[in-house]
Order: structure tokens, then sequence, then C-alpha cells
């Protein structure tokens, strides 16, 4: 217990303090967010209508962004080769490490949609969907990645590769983060039953994540 | 011959050696029965000739799940016990399924410019299989990534099973976002709702496409055992020549 929780304050020590990962990627989420209106023009009723769409799309990518380097650091530094060795099992050392890349992205993401739901023009009861939906669905995102990043990380340019082969498995998530988000703000569906699936579908990347991960990384890595 | 001589690449390339021209034959023959069924068949009240479409779209629709079931038991046999010619399996089926996959969009969307009055839709079935199709590029983006052949088929082994698992999640979600493709009518309880003239064509059509299938993944996988035997020589050549 005591090595995953080094593990998980390690890698936030390391995404808080260098190059400021966690902000990163809201101000990634914030760009994305400002290019829209130029795209689309700055018709207000219009980005109330496609509001959670985008702030799930920016949050999607904006949780690829810092994925290539999630497994990847490690390897160059040698700490991964520590962790393959280490008694805790692999899958749980990796569970941690996406709990911590999370908590530094995923979580500062959530915080941030309520702002950036303001500049959309959704309203308070609006922009509380997207959070919760946002809340409930990034982890998945999260430990989707765990796999790509497993995937890709002995290439030596996987970064877009991640991206190609994540996206695909993304996009459950994505449809009913917006299902649920829609539903609370314009119905007809009750909010309930989109939710209830998103949040199935983060505890099932939360079990198969870890273990695939840790089969890439096993199978991979000799 | 039990699977496991089968193992052994060079047993392997014997019996490619022995059924490929059988299998051809077979493929050519089923073929032009086919064809010939699908010539009589009568044309739709509504549809017209374009009907005949399905005749190609079903039998490459049904290959290009077929390919990923395989390489995904391909995959198990690579992670679970280490078969080597299943590594060679799951690579040779990967372009192979794809090019299903997308004869299935392209003659899809060619039915759907008259049909439907327009070449895409983002309906769930298209959707899904648009969503199948990049899943194949992105396994033959990674396979093509990694150079030890050996290596790459034990990570891309891990993202065709988590695939396999997520199809079914990526096929349940696209439908509940939005349906307008006709509902399953060849396979379903209660028995087919195609009239039996076009059925029987349909039938014989997806058998010679199944075995088209199998003549291009066996020959590609013959193909897939001779490049890694090139391979091998060239690097022991390559010592050679560095340590003479």
């Amino acid at each position: 217990m005591t090595a995953l929780a080094a593990i998980l304050m390690r890698d936030m020590r390391l995404a808080v303090r260098v190059g400021g990962g966690a902000l990163i990627g809201v101000l990634f989420f914030l760009i994305v967010v400002t290019l829209v209106p130029f795209a689309i023009g700055p018709d207000l009723v219009l980005l109330a209508r496609i509001g959670p769409a985008i702030l799930w799309l920016g949050a999607l990518l904006a949780t690829l962004l810092a994925l290539d380097r999630l497994i990847a650091m490690d390897q160059e530094d040698g700490s991964l080769d520590l962790i393959l060795m280490a008694p805790v099992p692999l899958e749980l050392a990796l569970a941690a490490k996406a709990l911590a890349h999370w908590l530094s992205t995923g979580l500062p993401l959530v915080v941030a949609a309520p702002l950036l739901g303001l500049l959309l023009n959704l309203d308070p009861a609006a922009t509380g969907a997207v959070a919760l939906t946002l809340a409930a669905g990034t982890p998945a995102l999260t430990f989707i990645g765990l796999i790509g990043a497993a995937l890709t990380v002995a290439l030596r340019r996987g970064g877009l590769l991640l991206a190609i082969l994540v996206l695909p498995l993304t996009i459950p998530v994505l449809i009913f983060g917006v299902a649920a988000a829609n539903a609370a703000i314009v119905g007809p569906v009750p909010f309930g039953t989109p939710f209830t699936i998103l949040c199935a579908l983060t505890l099932i990347s939360i079990v198969i994540g870890p273990f695939a991960a840790a089969v890439a990384l096993r199978q991979g890595l000799d | 011959m039990p699977l496991t001589d089968l193992a052994n690449p060079s047993r392997f390339l014997a019996f490619v050696d022995a059924v490929l021209p059988w299998l051809a034959a077979a493929t050519l023959l089923a073929f032009a029965l086919g064809i010939g069924q699908v010539y009589l068949s009568p044309d739709d009240y509504q549809q017209g000739a374009t009907v005949k479409i399905m005749f190609l779209h079903v039998p490459a629709a049904w290959l290009g799940l077929f390919a990923w079931v395989l390489m995904s038991v391909a995959a198990l046999g690579t992670l679970v016990w280490r078969h080597p010619v299943a590594d060679v399996a799951a690579k040779a089926a990967a372009p192979i399924g794809a090019a299903f996959t997308l004869m299935c969009l392209l003659t899809g969307s060619l039915w759907g410019r008259p049909m439907w009055g327009t070449y895409w839709v983002w309906d769930a079935r298209l959707t899904s299989v648009l969503v199948l199709f990049l899943m194949y590029l992105g396994v033959i983006a990674l396979w093509r990534t990694i150079e030890d052949p050996t290596r790459a088929a034990r990570i891309v082994a891990v993202l065709t099973l988590v695939g396999a698992i997520n199809i079914p999640i990526i096929k349940f979600s696209v439908d509940w976002w939005n349906t307008l493709h006709q509902p399953a009518s060849v396979l379903r309880l209660g028995g087919s709702t195609i009239h039996p003239t076009i059925l029987v064509p349909l039938l014989i059509m997806i058998a010679a496409f199944t075995l088209l299938f199998l003549t291009l993944h066996l020959a590609a996988m013959r193909n897939e055992i001779l490049r890694r035997r090139l391979r091998t020589m060239l690097l022991m050549h390559a010592d050679a020549a560095a340590g003479a």
C-alpha cells in the first residue's frame, strides 16, 4: 500500500512541478473551447446547444495530451524497470499511475468545465450536468489511454499513434457523456439512463485498463 | 494433422502448398455458381437492380467482422501458447479484414446514394463499421511501427483483444446513439425474412467470399513466413559480414 501511495505521490509531484503538467492540460482545454466560436460564429443559442459536446471533445483531447508521457517518461529514466521488478503487482502500480494522471489532468478539467461553460452560454443546470458527466467519464478516458500508453511505450514516436489507437476506444464514453449531459438539459431521456451507463463504462475501463496495460508492458519490454 | 504440428513453419508451408490450389479452385467454383445465381435472382420490386449490391455488401461485412474474430483467436494463440504461426495469422488477417471492411463501406455508400439519396449518413451500423475500419488501420499501423516481429505480435495481440472487448461496446453505444439501417434479417429468431430467391444466392456468395478470404489469408501467411525467413537471413548475413 505504501508503495502504491509512493508511486501516486511521485507522479503527482512530477505532474505539478515539471512543466506545469496539470495547468497545461487546462490551458489546452481553454484554447480548444476558445477556438470553437471562431470556427462556427459567435451565435450564443447555437453555442449553448452544442456546448456540452464542445466541452466533452475538449476534455477528450486534453486528456490525450499528456498520455504519451505517462509511461514513456518512466521508461527513459529507468524507474519503469524498478516498478516492473517491485513486489507490488504491476496492475496495481499502473492503476496508481493512472489515478495520479487523472488527478493531475482529468480533475482540473472537471474543475475548469463550469468556467468554460459560462463562455459557451450554458445555464447553471447544464453546466452542472456537464461537470458531473466529465467527473464520471474522464477516469474512463485515462484508463483507456493507459492501455495505449503501455502499447506505444517502446516506440520512438508513439504520440500520434497513441491517439489513433485510443480515440476509437473512447467513442462509447463520448457518446454516453454527451448524451447524459444533453439528457439533463433538454431531455427527453431521463438523465439516469445514459449517466448510469457512463459510470459502468468507467468501471469497466478501470478493470480492463490496468490489466491490458500490464500485459502489454510485460510482453513488449524484453 | 493436429494444430500443434502446424506450429512448425516448414510444416505449415508444406500444408499451405498442398491446400492452396484446392482452396483457390473451390473459390473460383463458388464464385461461378454464386455469380450465376445472383444473375438469375429477381430484382427487388422497389430497389430494382441495386439490390444486387447486397450480394457484395453482406459478405464483405461478415468478413470484416470475421477477420477480427480470427485475429483475436490468433492473439490468444500468441499470448497464451506463443504459437509462432498465430503471430503470422494475425498479421496476415489485418489488411485483408481492413480491405473487406472498406469494401463493405464503399458498396454500402454506393447503394445508399440511390436508395437513401446520400452516400453517407451517420447511421449506427455505418458508423460502427467505420470505427471498425479505423481500428483495423490502427492495428496495421502498430504492426508496422515495431520492427521486431515477435515483439510486435505480442503488443498487437493485446490491442486486438482490447478491441475485441470494445467492439461490442462500441456497437451497442452507437446503436443507442442513432439508428436507421434495417435490422438484422438473415439470422434471427423465427427464421429469415428474406425470400429464398434472394437468400440462396446470398448464402452462396457468403460462402464464396469466405473461401476467397481463406485463400488470400493462407497465401498472405505464406508470404509473411517467407518474408521473415528473408529478414533472418539478411540479419545473419549482416552479422557474418560484420564479424569477418
